[in-house]
């Protein structure tokens, strides 16, 4: 199922056509508006835009919603943990405390924690749909090249899209040698003790791991022997020249990323306080 | 004059890891344009032979050369491995390993990638390169989801983008290949060797599938030292394969047992080719003569049953509606093309998939309740890959795990799994940490930990895939024996020798359906069968064929038992 969370899904979108590249550097830019600022008004923008994009990539909600479970899960959790180890963080960030009700001590109910949390929130919204698209939306092969072209060195890059590659391989090798081991009465299931059970667990890793070696040893041989690794540099067949419309999208992005930071930082404080 | 494109000159090469030189005083000239056979059983040398032509050797695999090896007059300790993959083009033997791009497309360009050729010249080479090999309508797909024959197209193509090169390279191109790609992928070879007139040098132990080739000469290494170097004809007229442990055509072989004796003028080196003489005949005729039919009942007390069943993965079918019956005592082979349900089925009956629909009975009780742990007390599957299966360091804890797993005191632990070290014939190693064991010893070692648990059938995935054939026949001949205990037995191969001289059914599957369940000897004789399962006709046939033998199946059945005659006194 992993694979299915994170992999490619092809569409003809204009968020698809965007190069890699754009696609990379526009997560960057967006990720630290995001994470920098906590002014309410910059994130309902960048909310809005954000689902104005979802909508333009042509992915379907449904598609995605294990990855969304999965996050919203730990924004709870987030949320959670701030409260119980800092619910007076939104009296001090804001300056006044109106208290709507009382739990016990000081773990009291106030509308500047709330407006804290609603703000914590928002960033996660913010950030996922920017950060998700970038992955999903992206060829593989275009991934390795759009990384090199930001400046990570090639080896890096195609080291990082050749892992991505094979965890469909290496999961379907570990379902088999699973498989194999519970044959042989190695039992994964709750039936057995939860240390034990982990203990089963890793009689399949070591068959995974020379099984992997075997692939890596074969793959690392072919690419020798096809050149990878001669020159410092390389040319990307699935690299796309930047178009028109990427050029306009990252000059867009970075007008909106500079007003964004220039907003945040203006009053001399990252919060907006309406208190 | 012309100079020798390759030349080794009292060549020796000694891994660093090992004691003895694995190549000794290796002297052989290669001229431009020839087409090589470097022939040769595990072991032998030729594998590192093909690392030292590609640099792998001393730039992968270190070690210390003495003599001189040049290419195109070059010193190769001169030279790195980059400058030498300019001019020798080397396919690797795993098509599935080595493919690195995503899509066709994209694999092709790899090498032009790293030689940084801008974009445009790249695309226009691609486009070339994939009219060369017949692919240009795949160029956008992905590598995974196209047949065996078209993979094989990929990986060759990946090598030609680099236009310049002088030497083509094929490290073993008929592994793990079904009978009819094997076929097409030399096809390939000898299309390519035609349209452009490199060097040909291909590594192989499958001799009369690689004979499909027109070598110009076979290079017979065993030992680290070249036995033969020679033309086909001459090597088959010759009885060196005797000695090299390399199995020879099956024709050939049928020839030899009439009386007759191979003569080199007789163009042995193809079937098509080959020229019978009247002597010939009469003797091919004189022997069928003596041809009995055996007397042996078939096994009829019924061990496994599959009715109907269908299943589908991910929404896609891949067995549908299979019904078989297994009787207790057979040894059957399971064949059909790569990707056509073989695996799976093997996996259905061992409860590691689960069936949609259809039921599955052992010994008369239906299975389908019975969980993944509680069949393998009666079924084992050994994998294809042993190292998908070893999980210990030591020999003895390998075989003991499904023993002690199952609560089984360990004095009887001990007593149960000697026995099946015995058998698989690795009681002298039983101390021993299992990374000291070779590949075969690997594999007999998965089967002893399957056969300790004392099933009363076994599976095994591709049991003799890359053995040659001293290490083929001890794992048959091993299984053979296991066969004769009471210990029913199912082969999934790609392997038609293995087939007709093994086994007494052939369950043949297409795309999910099982299309034939009949003697070896019935399947590899009947065309549109061998067609839709992509096997490959014996040449036992057409041998009956061209010497007029009015019975071709039942002249495969003599030699079959002929064979199975010698085979038995030898032992």
């Amino acid at each position: 199922m992993a694979v299915k969370m994170l992999g490619y899904f092809e569409r003809s979108s204009v968020i698809h056509q965007l190069s890699g590249v754009t696609k990379l550097i526009i997560f960057l830019l967006w990720s630290t508006a995001a994470m920098l600022t906590y002014d309410t008004r910059i994130l309902l923008v960048l909310l809005i835009f954000s689902f104005v994009i979802f909508k333009l990539s042509k992915v379907r909600l449904r598609e995605i919603s294990l990855v969304l479970a999965l996050i919203l899960f730990f924004l709870l959790l987030n949320n959670l943990a701030i409260y119980l180890f800092s619910p007076q963080e939104g009296v001090q960030i804001y300056g006044s405390s109106t208290e709507l009700f009382t739990i016990y001590g000081r773990y009291n109910i106030t509308a500047e924690q709330l407006f804290y949390h609603f703000n914590v929130t928002l960033k996660y919204i913010v950030v996922t749909p920017a950060a998700l698209l970038f992955i999903i939306t992206t060829h593989p092969s275009e991934f390795a090249a759009s990384l090199n072209k930001i400046g990570v060195h090639y080896k890096i890059s195609i080291a990082v899209s050749l892992a991505l590659r094979y965890l469909p391989d290496i999961q379907r090798d570990f379902r088999t040698i699973s498989q194999v081991q519970q044959a042989r009465g190695v039992d994964f299931s709750k039936n057995e003790k939860l240390i034990k059970r982990l203990k089963n667990v890793s009689s399949i890793i070591m068959p995974l791991i020379f099984s992997s070696l075997d692939r890596i040893e074969t793959i690392s041989q072919a690419m020798e022997l096809r050149s990878f690794g001669k020159h410092n540099k390389r040319t990307w067949y699935r690299a796309q020249p930047l178009t028109k419309t990427d050029w306009l999208t990252l000059v867009v992005s970075t007008l909106l990323f500079i007003i964004a930071i220039v907003i945040t930082f203006y009053d001399g404080s990252r919060f907006y306080n309406p208190f | 004059m012309d100079h020798p494109i390759i030349k080794f000159e009292q060549f020796s090469f000694k891994y660093h890891s090992q004691v003895e030189p694995t190549l000794n005083e290796i002297n052989l000239a290669i001229n431009h344009g020839e087409k090589i056979l470097i022939l040769g059983p595990s072991g032998s040398g030729k594998s590192t032979l093909a690392h030292c032509l590609n640099g792998l050797v001393p730039f992968s695999y270190p070690g210390e050369i003495t003599g001189s090896l040049t290419i195109k007059g070059k010193q190769t300790k001169d030279l790195d491995i980059f400058s030498l993959s300019k001019i020798v083009g080397t396919v690797l033997q795993d098509t599935d390993g080595q493919f690195i791009g995503l899509s066709v497309g994209e694999d092709l360009a790899f090498g032009l990638e790293n030689e940084n050729v801008a974009q445009e010249s790249m695309k226009k080479i691609v486009a070339d390169t994939a009219k060369l090999v017949n692919v240009e309508s795949h160029i956008d797909h992905s590598i995974h989801e196209l047949s065996g024959g078209l993979k094989q197209r990929v990986s060759l193509g990946g090598v030609l983008v680099e236009q310049d090169l002088d030497i083509l390279l094929f490290d073993e191109p008929l592994a793990n290949l079904d009978p009819a790609t094997g076929r097409y992928a030399m096809e390939l070879i000898a299309q390519i060797h035609q349209a452009q007139h490199k060097t040909v040098i291909v590594i192989e132990h499958r001799l009369e599938d690689a004979l499909q080739l027109q070598f110009d000469r076979v290079i017979v290494i065993d030992d680290g030292r070249i036995v033969t170097d020679t033309t086909p004809n001459q090597l088959l007229a010759s009885e060196t394969l005797d000695h090299v442990h390399i199995r020879e055509p099956l024709y050939t072989k049928a020839l030899k047992y009439s009386g007759a004796v191979i003569d080199s003028k007789h163009q042995p080196q193809q079937i098509d080719q080959l020229i019978l003489s009247e002597s010939d005949i009469k003797r091919l005729t004189n022997w069928q003569s003596h041809y009995r039919k055996p007397f042996t009942t078939p096994p009829s007390d019924q061990l496994l049953q599959l009715e109907h069943v269908n299943f589908s993965y991910e929404s896609r079918s891949v067995l549908s509606d299979i019904s078989l019956t297994i009787n207790r005592g057979e040894m059957i082979s399971l064949v059909g093309k790569n990707g056509a349900g073989k695996s799976t089925l093997a996996k259905v009956i061992c409860g590691f998939e689960k069936q949609q629909q259809g039921s599955i009975k052992f010994a008369g009780q239906p299975l389908d309740r019975e969980s993944i742990f509680e069949r393998a007390n009666r079924i084992g599957f050994v994998l294809q890959n042993p190292n998908q299966m070893i999980s210990k360091h030591l020999i003895f804890d390998e075989v003991a795990l499904g023993l002690r797993l199952r609560q089984i005191p360990e004095d009887e632990v001990k007593e149960k799994v000697f026995d099946a070290l015995r058998v698989c014939g690795l009681y002298p190693f039983r101390n021993w940490p299992i990374s000291a064991l070779s590949y075969g010893q690997k594999k007999r070692l998965t089967v002893a930990s399957i056969l300790v648990l004392e099933p009363e059938l076994i599976i095994l995935d591709e049991p003799t895939a890359g053995q040659d054939l001293k290490h083929y026949t001890e794992i048959m001949d091993f299984l053979e024996q296991l066969n004769q205990l009471g210990v029913t037995i199912i082969l999934i191969t790609h392997d038609m020798h293995l087939m007709l001289e093994y086994t007494s059914r052939a369950i043949v599957l297409a795309d999910g359906q099982l299309i034939a369940d009949q003697s070896p000897a019935d399947v590899l004789t009947n065309d549109q069968l061998i067609e839709r399962a992509h096997l490959k006709r014996t040449s036992l046939f057409d041998l009956a064929v061209k010497a007029g033998i009015e019975q071709p199946t039942q002249f495969i059945d003599h030699f079959i038992s002929h064979d199975r005659q010698v085979r038995k006194t030898w032992q």
